[in-house]
């Protein structure tokens, strides 16, 4: 446990003082946490609450809209219907995050060639592979689940209890606190076999940033009424990836191999 | 120290190295030299576990390849052909990091041991980044030491270093040496394997010759000794020639060239001869051949079917 604990110490002590990936870990999630705060406060409650006259137009276009919007004003139905896509949009961190750690760890190790003595000391590889997992993981996780706390405690300040439920929906949870680490531990997976491959750690960066892409259309279509994000999508996505994480975890591992990254790693 | 049997590695259709057999005792400086895609890196990573044989078997300080590979690394230190360090981190930070890989006790005063040997110490808190060519393979020098290996592999420890900074590591692996500890060196350097090395190996995929400097000299050209006149040599060749001891005589300006079995015991009855003969001797000595000669020689001399 020394050693992963070492491993993740090195990382984090070459790549933070990366500004890209600095900048990955702390001005994405604030991002993530102004967006929704300004839609908050920029929706009129109140007596200055508007009635949208064809809600069942919009509720014909984004038929969940429905279910999100019983017993709410046009407004506030708005504004749920908005936080349901701007909490989703949690869901990129675990994967952005990671992905931009993991393949300046081990794609910056690669290049400046100091993988070799590296491998040559007496860790496992099953320890110097945790110890760069877990340094790409804490981060992403933590960052997350530290900026969904914050976003949630915002949007109980500005609102009351009037939006605070919607955003801590059982499912929200299970979303941020369960699939979110699923995801993250992918992520790595992904950049670990991307990182093989490749020389140059903003070409891995971007090619892991595959995994992004089914968030991103999963956002889309909710903006565009194709999809719902409900639970019955939260936990899909959770299955999908825990399935993802074991088959992917396999093969990062199987890559992952001194005589493999020796003399196969280009 | 190191014990080798047969051992072959192969990627796909190249074999790196084959059929290789060697008995590196304690304590010995073994050189071991070939061209480049000769198979040394290869053998050094064979030997330090970070890659598995195809056929054959090693065993590194008494413990067996492919089965006690963590044993292994934890009792030999390598220096790899570039120096691979953390150029954003310090030269102490880097230090600490290999101490703690490396299970070392006082990591502080092991790292503080070695930055001040190697003339690091007062860059410490500098990133590695900052650092000369030299600064870094001495820092890398540094980091295969901290846990006292009882072997070090140093692949081309002077590759690239302007000739101070070669200068300093070479003395500093001089230094190692006469602290007992086994040094397996790959170079290009003929001289710095000639100056350091017990033993040498001539590597190409398979071992050319193994022996000492001297001895490589010696079966490969004999022992020559060269007798210098004051004037012109050639009339005193028929002098030389006469002696049933000398072999392939000849004059060279004003110095004579000719093989002795035992230059030791043959000289005086040649010098002898000469002054006989009205020859003015003015020094007599043991013809070297650089070991770039022999190297060249061996390498060059593929053997059927190559």
């Amino acid at each position: 446990m020394d050693k992963v604990k070492t491993i993740m110490l090195k990382e984090w002590a070459e790549v933070f003082k990366n500004r890209l990936v600095l900048f990955s870990v702390v001005f994405l999630p604030l991002i993530f946490i102004a967006l929704p705060v300004i839609t908050i406060v920029a929706v009129p409650t109140g007596e200055e609450q508007v009635e949208i006259p064809n809600i069942e137009e919009e509720t014909e276009i984004f038929p969940g809209m429905e279910a999100y919007c019983a017993d709410l004003s046009g407004s506030e139905c708005v504004v749920v219907y908005t936080l349901n896509l701007y909490t989703f949009m949690f869901m990129i961190l675990p994967v952005a995050i990671p992905v931009t750690i993991a393949a300046y760890s081990i794609v910056g190790e690669k290049t400046s060639r100091s993988l070799e003595p590296l491998l040559a000391t007496p860790i496992t590889t099953v320890e110097l592979l945790a110890g760069k997992a877990l340094s790409a993981i804490v981060p992403a996780v933590g960052a997350t689940w530290i900026s969904y706390l914050i976003y949630v405690v915002l949007v109980g300040v500005i609102s009351g209890s009037q939006f605070l439920p919607f955003v801590l929906e059982p499912w929200w949870l299970l979303a941020i606190f369960v699939v979110g680490p699923l995801l993250t531990f992918l992520a790595v997976c992904v950049s670990i076999m991307v990182s093989s491959r490749v020389t140059d750690p903003r070409v891995a960066e971007q090619l892991s940033m595959v995994v992004i892409l089914p968030i991103i259309l999963i956002i889309i279509g909710q903006s565009i009424g194709l999809v719902l994000i409900d639970q019955q999508l939260v936990l899909f996505l959770g299955l999908l990836a825990l399935v993802l994480d074991i088959v992917l975890g396999y093969i990062s591992i199987q890559i992952f191999q001194r005589e493999r990254i020796l003399t196969q790693w280009k | 120290m190191i014990q080798t049997e047969a051992l072959t590695k192969k990627f796909a259709d190249i074999t790196a190295v084959e059929n290789l057999t060697l008995n590196i005792p304690q304590g010995e400086v073994f050189g071991f030299l070939g061209p480049n895609g000769a198979g040394k890196t290869t053998t050094v990573r064979l030997l330090t576990c970070l890659i598995s044989p195809t056929s054959g078997r090693a065993s590194v300080a008494g413990f067996e390849v492919g089965r006690q590979n963590i044993d292994i690394r934890r009792v030999v230190g390598i220096l790899t052909e570039t120096p691979g360090l953390y150029d954003r981190l310090s030269a102490e930070r880097n230090l600490e990091i290999y101490a703690h890989l490396y299970e070392v006790k006082d990591i502080p005063g092991q790292v503080e041991k070695y930055l001040r040997m190697l003339g690091l110490w007062s860059r410490r808190k500098d990133a590695a980044g900052t650092f000369s060519k030299g600064m870094k393979q001495k820092l890398a020098i540094a980091r295969a030491l901290l846990h006292e290996p009882r072997l070090l592999f140093l692949d081309e420890p002077t590759a690239g270093l302007d000739p101070e900074a070669a200068k300093l590591v070479r003395e500093f692996i001089a230094e190692l040496r006469t602290a007992g500890r086994t040094i397996f060196i790959c170079t290009h350097n003929l001289d710095e394997a000639d100056r350091l090395c017990d033993r040498i190996a001539v590597f190409k995929s398979r071992l050319r010759v193994l022996d000492t400097p001297a001895g490589l000299r010696r079966d490969l050209y004999g022992r020559k000794v060269v007798i210098h006149l004051a004037g012109e040599a050639e009339p005193y060749l028929a002098v030389v020639t006469s002696l049933p001891f000398a072999r392939e005589p000849e004059a060279v300006d004003n110095k004579l060239v000719l093989g002795l079995e035992e230059p030791e015991q043959h000289n005086p009855d040649i010098v002898r001869a000469l002054v006989a003969a009205g020859a003015d001797i003015q020094f007599v000595g043991e013809l070297r051949h650089s070991l770039e000669d022999i190297y060249l020689q061996i390498v060059s001399e593929e053997p059927a079917g190559e």
